[in-house]
């Protein structure tokens, strides 16, 4: 057996339901490396990650540590053999200070003595070169702060397998090449790393070696010296499958929504959208391609008049009378009320497009309850709506009167989509409408959209699985860390030039 | 009469500073306990109830136990009450609202019941119990209390508890700033989910912080009646001394050693009506809404100032359930 | 042996059994599982008195029946109580269904009650009686608001914790309601509160009470289909759902929280102005008598729904009721009802839990992992 290995993993398996995670995913991770898991969004990355981590637990195949093997069956496990994950999203208590949650939930014999701690976490800070102020509270920190605390909690604890998952999704290029450097010395020092990306070049500039997933299969293990940024992509991506989905020529088409030159930033301070350009075309479905979390919620809700910009315009033409209206920093009261039709299915359906304890008819009228004068609710039209949309989109419940958290998935999505077309927009905008559904169900959903495409409405399509962006799209539109890298034809584009728009990042694009 | 004016206020601070102790301690595991006000009823009838069955037992107390056996029954029947609210809040998931208004219900009533059924086996004329005897120990003062003037009396003219009640503030603000203990119940009360996933047990820092939080509560309602009250108990003697104490909770923004200035404040305020020439009972009644006033002030100004660590616990009166996370 | 190993971890980290939320139950199962509640707390409390005392437990719950319906007097008054505490639960309902702890409602019902005093001390001369009761309602109905929208206020601009702030405006009330009481007894400074002469409401068919229970059944009327069947009713539940929801939808949220907490306080005030113009005809500190917390447990056991509200109030009158009786018959002290409701509000808390959750044995978890 190879020596100094220090994780393997063999033939590991994960279902969820009927759901395959994972199939048969085996790798390993030698100390004082740094391996790559490379794949695209759902491809099963972090849920492997999890099961070494102590979260979830393999349905078939084995786990080795140091070449033995060894089970583990939840988070302290984990800890025991040595190994600390650090999450996309922080566990952090926010009014304490950085120290404080370094050290928060150790039991070790000896008192409580925070000097001498603060002592042994400079030793770390020291030895791997981060810069971190250890008094400083979380609540003042950047994302890019929050995260060294997180890495420096994991090494305290005498981690030595790391596993960091989208480290750098959150972080600046600058801040990227710090975490970047640390890892390095890390590695060198003897740590075996493992992150979890989708961004090409990271792989290449700090990895040693990269193994692939696609849709939770394993793809394979490669050198990072003897590969390129080619055949990654051809690696993650796959061959192209044919879905079969009906997509007819755009007719008549006029600009129906422009946006130029949009930017606005998060809480944080960081820039989500940066200088976005572009035109939905009445008529045609423009697909939204990108890395989750490139700024596709913020710009969807920018338009929708749920969220601050800094700068730009959104210009609506509307249909009726001819005329332009710049919907920036509207409400979306003042939006519905200058006459704007805009539909807008949102990615959180249960905790933004829906109220999960009301039944279907009293979620019906969530956009139609202001109609009329009348101080009272009108149930008799939410309520032939509902059983309109149940009997046409197939919708499976026992009665119009179930509340709808108590539906599945593809049950509540029909429900959410088939209230905003009823509405008849002339702007849809659907974030992932098709996640966690079914096949059928997502048919159900696709044949939605092109019916409203045919009917004349401008459609905003916001997906994760290239297959189905380039037979659905007419064009697409890739983001890249807040900045627009690409406008694309959807019947000539391959999905090889789609992922590597995808994955420019903006560090590219202050090289360019 | 500056040192006489101190010395009242610091006792009629201390039932408030232990209740505000109490309180604190289970507000940092993120229990808003608003059945404060009852627990303390019971810590008090529960010593009462002690001490007068150790009073009609022997002929000569024995200061040692006439001190340990209401203390003990106090602590015991305070504590009780945290566990009640504990599993109706933390086991059965029930809102803490509710459960401590109805705990409070419970509480006053429990108090004066008892203090009813114990006046009424005493069969005196005047609708209380006296168990001057037991307070006369509890009152023992400090020497020097009167040999150094004006000194004397504001520091060393107290019962015991009264330094009891600073103790467990220094104590109880100690563990929280400076312990392991008290980073993870802090942790608790801020961010459950956090304190979970470092393998903090939640459930058990929010139970026995709310019942040591409870006992200590209870022992205000004690102090009052043996020590500030000369151990009368009369019903609903107490008065809304337990809803002081939650003001006092916001007002020291959950500091322990900012509660005992705190308390000695809105014990001033209390008292020193007192000793404004030709005040009329009317204004008095105005200076007792003072403390409400304050706390409301400092509530609206910590706000406003949005400064982090001055805030409620984040998951105060949120209930936690790892698979709902 | 690995498989051993396997089971090993596996049933060291599972527990033996596990909660989960329960979707839904059957409304007769839920209201089944509350009924055994509330005999299991009839049983409890009657096996502590029978330790308190020497009462006879089958003998106790008829002294009880009878204090609560025995002579039409008594019916009258449990009706009258059971009016006054419902109004309160009604008026705290839309605040919590928004989510918004408001338990400040005993001091909005003192100060509509102070409001509707002031009315009847200095204008009660003057006027005739029905602009002075417009009068009365009216200035009950805007101070009781203006109490609830001092918190609603801060909370929406600076996020100010509503329940502590509501809590604590219950004692300012308080404290004003005493000043005023001791300023305005007759002879002046003696605590004897004033009989208020002018501005009583009507009697109504010889019922003292009739004009009060039937303005409170028309408010429970018209709340229950505010909540239910009106637009403003309607944004109450989406906000209090999901706030981001209400965002998406473009309802106001801020707007929301203030109408619905001065809706809250009006019609604690109207409470308060029920009790002193319509029941006490004075008024003291202690006026709404912890009815503005009773009505918290009241509105939450009901589920925030007006109609079981009434059942809930009738509970909860009747239990208090009764167990004076029994102390009143006993010669217990009067305190007792406080015990008995308070444990018997336990019992209907503990039993929640049982509606809302179920306690799954982790036996085929085990299975399937090995």
């Amino acid at each position: 057996m190879e020596q100094n290995i220090a994780l393997e993993l063999k033939n590991i398996t994960k279902t969820f339901g009927n759901v395959i995670a994972n199939k048969n995913v085996s790798l390993k991770v030698r100390k004082g490396e740094i391996l790559s898991i490379l794949g695209e969004n759902g491809s099963g990355k972090t849920t492997l990650m999890n099961m070494v981590s102590g979260i979830y637990y393999p349905d078939h195949g084995q786990m080795f540590i140091d070449g033995k093997e060894c089970i583990i069956a939840s988070p302290k496990d984990a800890f025991n053999y040595k190994i600390g994950m650090i999450h996309q999203h922080f566990k952090l208590v926010d009014v304490f200070s950085a120290a404080e949650n370094i050290v928060l939930g150790l039991k070790d014999e000896k008192g409580f003595d925070m000097p001498n701690y603060i002592e042994k976490i400079k030793e770390i800070t020291e030895k791997y070169g981060f810069e971190l102020d250890l008094q400083k509270k979380i609540y003042e920190m950047s994302v890019s702060e929050k995260q060294t605390v997180e890495i420096v909690k994991v090494l305290f604890r005498g981690a030595d397998i790391l596993i960091l998952d989208e480290p750098t999704a959150v972080l600046t290029p600058q801040e990227t090449v710090k975490l970047f450097k640390v890892l390095k010395n890390m590695r060198d020092s003897g740590k075996a790393i493992i992150i979890i990306t989708h961004k090409l070049h990271e792989v290449l500039t700090l990895s040693d070696y990269v193994t692939v997933l696609r849709k939770g299969e394993y793809a394979g293990t490669v050198k990072t010296s003897e590969t390129n940024e080619a055949e990654l992509t051809e690696m993650m991506v796959g061959k192209k499958i044919s879905l079969n989905i009906h997509r007819s020529v755009p007719e008549n088409t006029c600009d129906r929504l422009v946006v130029q030159k949009i930017s606005c930033m998060n809480r944080e301070g960081t820039k989500v959208l940066d200088d976005v350009s572009f035109t939905a075309k009445s008529g045609e479905i423009l697909g939204i391609a990108g890395i989750a979390g490139s700024g596709q919620r913020e710009l969807l809700e920018a338009i929708a008049g749920l969220g601050h910009l800094d700068e730009g315009k959104i210009i609506y033409n509307d249909p009726k009378s001819g005329k332009e209206e710049n919907l920036r920093d509207k409400t979306p009261l003042q939006i519905r009320q200058m006459g704007v039709r805009l539909a807008f299915v949102p990615e959180d359906r249960l905790g933004m497009g829906l109220v999960g304890n009301m039944d279907i008819v009293d979620n019906m009228m969530l956009r139609s309850y202001k109609k009329g004068k009348s101080v009272f609710l009108q149930r008799k039209a939410p309520k032939s709506l509902a059983e309109e949309i149940i009997e046409r989109l197939e919708v499976v419940t026992p009665s119009a009167n179930t509340p709808v958290r108590r539906l599945s998935g593809g049950n509540v999505q029909k429900i959410l989509v088939g209230r905003e077309i009823a509405s008849s927009p002339t702007v849809l905008m659907a974030a992932y409408p098709v996640r966690g559904l079914d096949i059928n169900s997502s048919y159900t959903i696709y044949n939605l959209l092109n019916e409203q495409k045919e009917k004349g409405v401008a459609v905003i399509f916001v997906g994760e699985d290239l297959d189905v962006l380039l037979e659905l799209c007419d064009r697409i539109l890739v983001i890249g860390s807040g900045r627009v890298t690409g406008i694309v034809d959807g019947r000539s584009a391959t999905k090889e030039e789609i992922g590597l728009l995808m994955t420019k990042s903006s560090e590219q694009h202050d090289e360019e | 009469m500056i040192a006489t004016i101190i010395q009242r206020a610091v006792m009629q601070g201390t039932p408030l500073l232990f209740g505000s102790t109490g309180e604190i301690l289970t507000e940092k595991s993120g229990n808003l306990n608003l059945g404060i006000p009852g627990i303390m009823y019971v810590g008090a009838i529960s010593g009462v109830a002690g001490s007068f069955i150790y009073e009609q037992s022997v002929a000569v107390l024995n200061p040692f136990l006439a001190i340990l056996i209401p203390l003990v029954c106090s602590i015991l029947g305070s504590a009780l009450m945290g566990l009640i609210y504990c599993f109706l809040t933390v086991s059965m998931r029930a809102n803490q609202n509710v459960t401590g208004l109805a705990l409070t219900t419970f509480g006053i009533g429990i108090g004066n019941f008892f203090g009813g059924s114990l006046i009424k086996l005493v069969d005196t004329d005047v609708p209380s119990i006296s168990l001057s005897a037991t307070s006369t120990i509890f009152k023992t003062e400090l020497p020097f209390a009167h040999s150094l003037g004006s000194f004397g009396e504001i520091f060393f003219s107290y019962g015991f508890l009264v330094y009891v009640a600073i103790i467990v503030a220094l104590i109880s603000s100690h563990v929280l700033k400076k312990t392991r203990t008290g980073l993870h119940l802090r942790a608790v009360g801020e961010s459950p989910e956090t304190a979970d996933a470092a393998g903090i047990s939640v459930t058990k820092y929010k139970y026995i912080s709310t019942c040591i939080g409870s006992a200590i509560a209870g022992l205000g309602g004690l102090y009052y009646v043996m020590d500030y009250a000369n151990g009368v108990w009369s019903n609903n003697g107490f008065g809304d001394r337990g809803w002081l104490s939650i003001a006092l909770v916001i007002f020291s923004v959950w500091r322990p050693s900012i509660s005992i200035l705190g308390s000695i404040l809105f014990g001033f305020l209390y008292v020193i009506p007192t000793y404004i020439p030709n005040i009329t009972v009317s204004t008095k009644i105005l200076f007792e809404m003072l403390p409400y006033v304050v706390t409301i002030l400092v509530l609206i100004i910590t706000s406003i100032r949005d400064k982090k660590e001055n805030q409620p616990p984040a998951a105060l009166g949120l209930p936690y359930f790892r698979e709902e996370r | 042996m690995k498989k051993i190993n396997n089971f090993l971890h596996q049933s060291l980290y599972v527990s033996p059994f596990h909660i989960a939320k329960r979707d839904n139950i059957v409304w007769w199962k839920a209201w089944i599982i509350r009924i055994i509640a509330v005999l299991i707390a009839l049983l409890v409390c009657g096996t502590i008195t029978i330790a308190l005392t020497d009462i006879n437990p089958v003998k106790m719950y008829f002294t009880m029946i009878d204090g609560v319906v025995g002579t039409p007097r008594l019916v009258w008054n449990m009706l009258q109580n059971t009016a006054i505490l419902l109004c309160i639960s009604l008026a705290v309902t839309p605040a919590f269904k928004m989510r918004f702890w408001n338990i400040g409602a005993e001091g909005q019902v003192l100060i509509g009650g102070l409001a509707t005093a002031i009315c009847m001390i200095f204008l009660g001369e003057k006027l005739p009686a029905p602009i002075l009761i417009t009068l009365m309602i009216i200035s009950s109905i805007v101070l009781g608001a203006f109490w609830a929208l001092v918190p609603a206020y801060f909370k929406t601009k600076f996020n100010s914790n509503e329940t502590l702030f509501t809590l604590m405006m219950n004692y300012i009330a308080i404290q004003l309601v005493a000043y005023f009481t001791l300023e305005m007894s007759v002879p002046k400074g003696s605590g004897t509160p004033r009989v208020l002469e002018y501005g009583q409401l009507p009697v109504l068919f010889g019922q003292k009470y009739l004009i009060n229970i039937l303005i409170v059944a028309v408010i429970t009327v018209i709340m229950h289909i505010y909540l239910k069947y009106s637009k403003q009713g309607y944004e109450i539940s989406v906000v209090g759902e999901s706030e981001k929801t209400a965002r998406y939808i473009g309802i106001n949220v801020k707007k929301v929280v203030l109408r619905t907490m001065a809706i809250s306080g009006a019609i604690c005030g109207i409470a308060g102005f029920l009790i002193v113009a319509g029941t006490d005809h004075s008024l003291k500190s202690d006026s709404a008598g912890g009815r503005g917390f009773t009505a918290i447990m009241v509105s939450w056991l009901a589920k925030f729904n007006p109609v079981f509200m009434v059942l809930t109030s009738l509970l909860i009158v009747f239990l208090e009721k009764g167990a004076s009786k029994i102390s009143e018959v006993y010669r217990l002290n009067s305190s007792f009802s406080d015990i008995i409701t308070g444990i018997i509000i336990f019992f209907i808390i503990g039993a929640e839990f049982f509606i809302n959750y179920k306690i799954k044995v982790n036996l085929k978890d085990k299975e399937e992992r090995v």
